[in-house]
């Protein structure tokens, strides 16, 4: 398979346009999906030679207002650049890009659809990007939507963007609306006797009035004592499954939520304890949701600052996987989630909820068309977001559908773009 | 009507009974404009469908014969979105007006075109949920609208436009396809497909059912609006309560001639001696609103306001927002017509962008008064003038294209949430260059071969 480096968008155009098929790649932070598209020979399935489009070149802040809250930059810019120039100013991505650490870039990001945690506040990659360049499967490069925050003139080519693994185009510059960061951060951590009650917690914390900025849950306890909390191992060894470690007498059975809230460092304190409240049943103050029934077996909010920050930029490295196993992100909605874990928890596998558990990360040990089989029969998708290569991205239900077909067959007629496994190829001539 | 269309009707009424299909210009009369008054084009037939089957069915039909369709609503596009095309068929979705399913624990709605924008707040409110877009016409305007047009509203700053609230869609594509995409969660994988439908304006289909995302009702709000000496003052402090951090629901502005029209209109009792009216809110959690609010105040109180006021209540907050709210319709008793604008700019280029249309207002003499969301620099200038005068539309026309030729000029967009419809269709070349122009029509030609659906809108012209 040949590599080639590009130096600048003319270049891009120019490999679109002499190139049969190809893959662009940035950071190659998530190798799983940026090399497992293509065979061990370096073929697509019908034996075109693929070119990965190496375009770590494309880097670099073009404009960053404050005042407007937005930033434009280069494709390839790592996230993690971006997240320091933005706090120098206060301001930060809302949707918590996970991988930063790792060297992920803002382009990856846009094209793999992926957002932390704290998506759960305002939304995802798609809510915040307003512009993206691309060069489509023509070799036309296409500016799509603007660099101001608000605007509905013609399609909304950055959003199709958002999740398109690189089948529709490459992308050569993004432009993101960015928030001021909340001043301090502190999080809840309540511990529940089972998965079903923890769950009915989520919900009415869901549909009460707390301006939470992530609420996750995690299976089994995280060692919760007076005073600290002390994390699960973020790599285990053999045999021990993280996240599922557990003090002394407590019910193998139980979960843990996470709330964590933001704003001024003063009024904390006192948030946390409302939240504590109303999730032991107490006073119901701040709250239109109906209480819960069921109170926690234990709630901290004596994490210290440092901890609270500790463990969030753990969760948005996705520490907690397994050296070795395969991560897919699943989106779901709180109803199907306990049903869903007790299949997903028989085969071994580790699971997170994010953002209000409409999103499930599973860390699965096995076979992945075990995996494969279980969320067909729910009717679920999910994307296989870190691993050992392997031949597809997408596992369950894959997305398509004819209108994808249509817009795939107008972006890139010749299918350049066209790797195993991404959605099926349009094949039909439309006009 | 020609005889193609004439021929074919005879298929349509097989559709629907005599009462839901209307062929004569009297009881067509009122599907023939939009809220752009000032365009009226009779349709070749109005059908009334009732249910999602009878729409699929009259898609299928305009598709197997070639005939255009334009899906409507209420009919309150600002830029002529539903105008009719002659000989074809308005397909009236007024009807299609369930609330399918309401579950406050998913906290999703999935709503019929024809709902209402503010009925899906009503369902919601019970369980303490609401929608949050809020297009002014909220009361009237309908969800399959405002996905076609991806509508916005005061508290897109913060919570984002129709685009931002839409979790999946079942469509119905211009061939008679019926598809989904997205589901139930506020996830997904694979490409943003509901992104990309929302603000097709009609040119991808139509949303037969539309899943979205409710949000908690804010615990507290907290209002205030500052009176300026001039709009440069109202705008240095816009500037300055986004240096501060503070991140508002909402911040709009309002100039003189909208703040009289708003007295008149409304009686909204707003200081009538002042240049510029500023409404900054911020909602949320009792705790952080409170203490947000006391940094605002103070923003504010050195941002050189003459006069401040704070809404203690809901109903003095309810009394600001009227006048804001009605604003539009206000400016049409202080002149026979008017037209809307939406351009964007940057918000750090909108005293640049209201000097700008200030001394193009004087040039054309015309008169403009202007409300916006000063947080996102989406302007909406009023451009009033006497349609019975000979040359009156066509030189307000000719003003609101200059308008939007500056706004672009300063980096920003021709629209930011009225859509491009018929009425900036000459401006999309002014926003896009050729190859994007281009890539949005094979996209349009992928999906719709034919070009039934909404025929002659949003993109200029065909392949180039």
């Amino acid at each position: 398979m040949t590599r080639v480096p590009i130096r600048d968008v003319q270049d891009v155009q120019e490999a679109v346009q002499t190139h049969p098929r190809l893959l662009s790649v940035g950071g190659g932070s998530k190798p799983a999906l940026s090399s497992p598209l293509i065979s061990p020979s370096g073929s697509s399935p019908d034996d075109t030679p693929v070119t990965l489009l190496d375009v770590s070149a494309l880097r670099g802040v073009v404009e960053y207002d404050p005042g407007e809250f937005t930033f434009t930059a280069g494709a390839a810019t790592p996230v993690a650049e971006i997240s320091a120039m933005l706090a120098e100013r206060n301001q930060y991505l809302p949707f918590d890009p996970p991988f930063a650490a790792r060297g992920a870039t803002l382009g990856g990001t846009v094209a793999t659809g992926l957002a932390g945690s704290m998506q759960y506040r305002f939304g995802g990659v798609r809510d915040f990007l307003i512009g993206a360049r691309f060069v489509d499967g023509r070799g036309q490069l296409i500016r799509g939507g603007g660099k101001v925050v608000k605007n509905a003139a013609g399609f909304d080519l950055p959003r199709l963007m958002v999740g398109s693994l690189g089948r529709l185009g490459i992308l050569t510059e993004v432009t993101f609306k960015v928030f001021p960061a909340p001043a301090a951060t502190a999080t809840v951590y309540a511990e529940f006797p089972s998965l079903e009650l923890a769950l009915e917690a989520l919900i009415r914390l869901t549909r009460s009035r707390f301006d939470l900025e992530a609420l996750d849950l995690v299976p089994g306890s995280l060692m919760i004592s007076e005073g600290s909390i002390s994390e699960e191992e973020p790599r285990t060894q053999e045999g021990s499954v993280p996240g599922e470690s557990r003090t002394e007498g407590r019910p193998a059975s139980g979960a843990t939520l996470l709330a964590r809230i933001g704003g001024v460092a003063d009024g904390l304190p006192a948030r946390q304890r409302q939240v504590a409240e109303f999730l032991t049943g107490g006073n119901q103050s701040g709250a239109s949701a109906p209480p819960v029934s069921v109170s926690p077996v234990l709630v901290s909010t004596s994490g210290t600052p440092d901890h609270d920050v500790t463990h969030w930029a753990a969760m948005a490295e996705m520490n907690w996987c397994p050296e070795g196993w395969s991560l897919y992100r699943v989106p779901v909605t709180p109803a199907r989630v306990a049903a869903l874990d007790r299949s997903w928890s028989a085969e071994g596998a580790i699971r997170r909820y994010t953002s209000g558990a409409q999103t499930a990360w599973v860390a699965w040990p096995g076979e992945e068309s075990q995996l494969n089989r279980l969320l067909r029969a729910a009717g679920l998708g999910a994307l296989r977001v870190d691993g050992p290569p392997s031949r597809q991205p997408w596992i369950g239900t894959i997305p398509g559908g004819p209108f994808l077909e249509r817009i795939t067959s107008a972006l890139d007629p010749d299918n350049r773009f066209d790797l195993p496994g991404i959605w099926p190829r349009a094949d039909v001539s439309h006009g | 009507m020609t005889r193609a269309l004439s021929s074919s009707l005879s298929g349509l009424r097989q559709l629907f009974p005599p009462d839901r299909i209307l062929t004569t210009p009297a009881r067509m009369a009122v599907y023939g404009s939009d809220a752009l008054a000032a365009l009226n084009q009779l349709p070749g037939a109005v059908v009334i469908p009732e249910t999602a089957t009878e729409v699929v069915e009259t898609v299928r039909f305009c598709h197997r014969n070639g005939i255009p369709f334009v899906a409507r609503g209420s009919g309150t596009s600002l830029s002529g979105g539903s105008l009719p095309v002659a000989e074809g068929v308005v397909i009236a979705l007024n009807r299609l007006n369930h609330i399918l399913r309401l579950d406050p624990d998913e906290r999703i709605a999935v709503v019929e075109p024809g709902v209402v924008n503010l009925a899906v707040s009503r369902a919601a409110e019970p369980f303490g949920l609401y929608y949050a877009p809020d297009p002014s016409s909220q009361a009237v305007c309908t969800i399959g609208g405002n996905v076609a047009f991806n509508s916005g509203g005061a508290h897109c700053l913060k919570y984002g436009m129709t685009g931002n609230h839409v979790l999946g869609m079942e469509l119905l594509l211009p061939d008679g396809t019926v598809t989904e995409v997205g589901g139930d969660s506020r996830d997904s994988v694979g490409p943003d497909l509901n992104g990309f439908f929302v603000g097709s304006e009609g040119l991808f289909g139509i949303a037969l059912k539309t899943t979205l995302r409710l949000l908690p009702i804010p615990a507290l709000y907290r209002t205030i609006l500052g009176a300026y000496d001039s709009l440069e003052a109202a705008g240095d402090a816009v500037t300055a309560v986004i240096a501060s951090g503070l991140l508002p629901g909402a911040m709009e502005i309002m100039d003189r001639l909208a703040i009289k029209a708003a007295e008149v209109g409304a009686r909204a009792g707003y200081p009538l001696n002042a240049a510029a009216l500023l409404i900054v809110e911020l909602e949320g959690e009792a705790r952080t609103v409170e203490a947000d609010f006391t940094r605002l105040v103070e923003v504010i109180r050195t941002s050189g306001a003459r006069e401040i006021r704070v809404a203690n209540n809901a109903d003095e907050r309810a009394r600001i927002w009227k006048g804001r709210k009605s604003a539009f319709s206000a400016v049409g008793r202080l002149s026979p017509d008017y037209i809307v604008q939406d351009g964007v700019v940057p918000r750090g280029r909108l005293g640049e962008a209201l000097v700008g249309i200030e001394r193009l207002s004087r040039i054309h003499g015309l008169e403009v008064a202007n409300v916006f969301h000063a947080g996102d620099g989406n302007l909406h200038p009023l451009i009033l003038y006497d349609g019975r005068v000979p040359g009156g539309l066509e030189r307000a026309e000719e003003l609101a294209g200059e308008i939007i030729a500056l706004c672009v000029e300063l980096g920003g967009s021709i629209t930011g949430e009225h859509g491009v419809g018929i009425e900036k269709l000459a401006h999309m070349p002014k926003m896009f260059g050729p190859a994007e122009l281009a890539c949005m029509e094979q996209l349009r030609a992928a999906v719709d071969p034919e070009r039934i659906a909404n025929r002659g809108k949003m993109l200029p012209g065909g392949l180039s």
